[in-house]
């Protein structure tokens, strides 16, 4: 594994997060995954000499969380909400469709190394259902059309924009943005799309007050 | 009269800027945090106790009550973390409040860290959503940037390091103990406990575990005070909440209302049942907690009401489901992730989980053996109250829950499968659309 200087300056600063330097483990195996694709042999024994733990240590931990993934993902991730919520309302055939069109199945990924698909639980996205997520930005309310275009235009090299969040960039970004947490593409997307603001919109249709009394900017309906 | 919607929280969710510190200050944001330091710190935690204002993760336990059993004076360092673990079937609130409302957590962490004395904060979120993730550190670093997280805040003294931490894939690390070994670099699987995190939490130390949501609650209760808090809710349900609503219903989203709504007004206020829909069950709190019927629409959504009911509060983030849905697959999918996420520490719900869903496949394929439904119901008690933590008691909970209303479907399951008595397309979201 080819570490460079700006990946170990990370590791540094990951590290001096923390009061104790175990603390360190999950955001650094995002690290090296984001780097090789995969948590593979050597980025466990790259973590365990970073931390002074055993590789054995290493692997029990990355063994026991499922986006550690063992073997080479896709340059890009897709997964299915298949629990019951979205599987019910066309998880299940987006997930169908989805895996005709690629010819794998779950955890798998296509010969050519561009995708790999999973069956994935609960998004936090029910309200967006069925959920979608490409290299685990939110795909909301997907459909089988919606997901087959996604799959060309990213096969095109063309921008696909997350529906709540930025264009998509690839599965070992958006590991990278995991360990280091702050990318700059904070701004990127709405405040909240038109769910999430379903309630306020409810609100305001029907002229009810808005409550909090330290809310100057916007206080015509004092409480 | 219907109970009004009362957005708080999500009153500015819709300025293009909502999630940065502009866009919170503007509305009064960072206004508590001034009147905060400027008290005891054991007055802030007497402040959010006589509001009564109960955890927002799930389990109600009251958080001012939690923040008290932090040992003062022992020495120790004491830690803040954040569960924002979000991962409960049907549950869709803190995600938001994160990428639209990240400062309010921000600034309620600080108010929190001052009064129980600590001066580290982690916010653990689940790896799965990136968007989340970086929100949330913005705004730890806008907040770092106006001198409000640091050292000596504002000239106060107070010393406090925030840190975004993220997770891997792991149901179980919304459990507060399996958070916490989680967050020292272990596989993320519960503790014994007592000791509790209060006096033994993160590296051992005194450590409240809080929902992104509880936390948020803290400013607007700092500047607004207890009786504006608790002219929401009920007496032992004060105060207003995020309730997300999904499945059935026009207006699938977040709505925010006082505790004591019911759900026939959220229906409601989500624009009613999909064209042609009739409800079928819904699920007041995550997959985790029992069922209810059309005859419980007009209970209050509190702990209490609920609880009295036969289920629970939850988190609530009511799911809707109407005549298309198999009540047969929804339990049996729900087992499915209840078995995936068991962590295996102990038998009753590693063993327990894979029996059941292995069981309930043979219904949900049409040829279940109608003596097995005992074994089943068998199964569950065997696994609640004798599980190491409360995935167990969750993944015991929707088969006896469902039973209690829809006996005759399971039955059905020893004849017929559930694709064959619920055409699976009709349930679909572009069913609705289309066909109706």
């Amino acid at each position: 594994m080819e570490i460079d200087d700006t990946t170990r300056d990370e590791v540094r600063a990951i590290i001096a997060r923390y009061p104790e330097t175990r603390s360190a483990l999950l955001p650094l195996l995002h690290l090296v995954q984001s780097v090789e694709g995969s948590v593979t042999p050597d980025g466990i024994e790259f973590v365990a000499e970073q931390l002074e733990l055993t590789p054995a240590e290493v692997a029990s931990v990355a063994t026991f969380y499922t986006m550690y993934k063992r073997h080479r993902t896709g340059r890009h991730h897709i997964g299915v909400c298949t629990n019951s919520l979205c599987a019910l309302l066309g998880g299940d055939v987006v997930w169908k469709s989805l895996s005709d069109e690629l010819g794998i199945g779950h955890d798998e990924t296509t010969a050519d190394g561009e995708f790999s698909i999973e069956r994935i639980e609960c998004q936090a996205a029910c309200t967006h259902a069925p959920s979608v997520t490409i290299d685990w930005e939110y795909f909301d309310d997907a459909t089988p059309a919606s997901v087959s275009e996604v799959i060309a235009k990213l096969r095109a090299g063309e921008p696909v924009q997350s529906t709540r969040g930025p264009v998509i960039r690839d599965f070992r970004a958006t590991e990278h943005t995991l360990a280091v947490t702050d990318d700059g593409l904070a701004g990127e997307g709405p405040s909240a799309d038109h769910r999430m603001l379903a309630g306020l919109t409810a609100a305001k249709e029907r002229g009810m007050a808005l409550q909090d009394t330290a809310a100057p900017a916007s206080s015509e309906g004092e409480n | 009269m219907a109970t009004p919607l009362t957005p708080i929280l999500t009153a500015h969710w819709d300025d293009p800027d909502s999630f940065t510190i502009d866009g919170y200050s503007r509305h009064g944001g960072y206004d508590a945090l001034p009147k905060a330091l400027a008290m005891e710190p054991d007055a802030v935690i007497g402040l959010v106790k006589d509001t009564g204002l109960r955890g927002r993760g799930g389990a109600g336990f009251p958080t001012g009550l939690k923040w008290s059993f932090v040992p003062q004076n022992d020495g120790k360092p004491h830690y803040l973390v954040v569960n924002a673990d979000e991962s409960e079937p049907g549950a869709c609130k803190d995600m938001p409040l994160l990428m639209a409302n990240p400062h309010a957590l921000v600034e309620g962490i600080i108010i929190t860290c001052y009064a129980i004395r600590a001066r580290h904060a982690f916010i653990y979120v689940r790896g799965e959503v990136p968007h989340a993730i970086r929100r949330v550190a913005a705004a730890v670093r806008e907040a770092y940037q106006a001198g409000h997280i640091g050292t000596n805040i504002h000239g106060s003294g107070f010393d406090l390091d925030v840190v975004v931490h993220s997770g891997a894939g792991a149901y179980i690390c919304g459990e507060e103990t399996a958070l916490l070994d989680s967050l020292e670099g272990r596989r993320g699987q519960p503790r014994l406990k007592p000791p509790f995190p209060a006096v033994a939490g993160l590296y051992a130390s005194p450590t409240v575990v809080n929902n992104v949501e509880t936390i948020s609650n803290i400013p607007y209760i700092i500047r607004n005070g207890v009786d504006w808090f608790r002219q929401f809710g009920t007496e032992k349900s004060p105060g207003f909440k995020l309730f997300s609503v999904s499945g059935h219903v026009r207006s699938p989203g977040v709505y925010e209302a006082p505790l004591g709504i019911t759900m026939r007004e959220l229906i409601d206020y989500a624009g009613g049942m999909r064209e042609g829909s009739e409800l079928k069950f819904w699920v007041p709190g995550g997959s985790s907690v029992p069922m209810l019927t059309a005859e419980h629409l007009d209970l209050p959504m509190t702990y209490e009401a609920m609880a009295e009911a036969g289920t629970m509060l939850g988190t609530a983030t009511p799911m809707v489901f109407d005549q298309t849905v198999s009540v047969v697959k929804t339990v049996t999918r729900w087992l499915e992730f209840y078995k995936h996420e068991s962590c295996g520490k102990c038998t009753p719900c590693r063993e327990g989980t894979s029996w059941m869903t292995g069981l309930l496949e043979t219904f949900e394929a049409g040829h279940g053996q109608e003596s097995d439904l005992q074994i089943i119901d068998d199964i569950c008690h065997q696994i609640a109250g004798r599980s190491f933590c409360a995935l167990g008691d969750a993944a015991a909970t929707p088969f006896p829950g469902a039973m209690k209303y829809f006996r005759d479907e399971f039955v059905a399951g020893t004849h017929t499968s559930a694709d064959d008595a619920f055409n699976p397309v009709a349930s679909t979201v572009l069913a609705g659309a289309s066909t109706r």
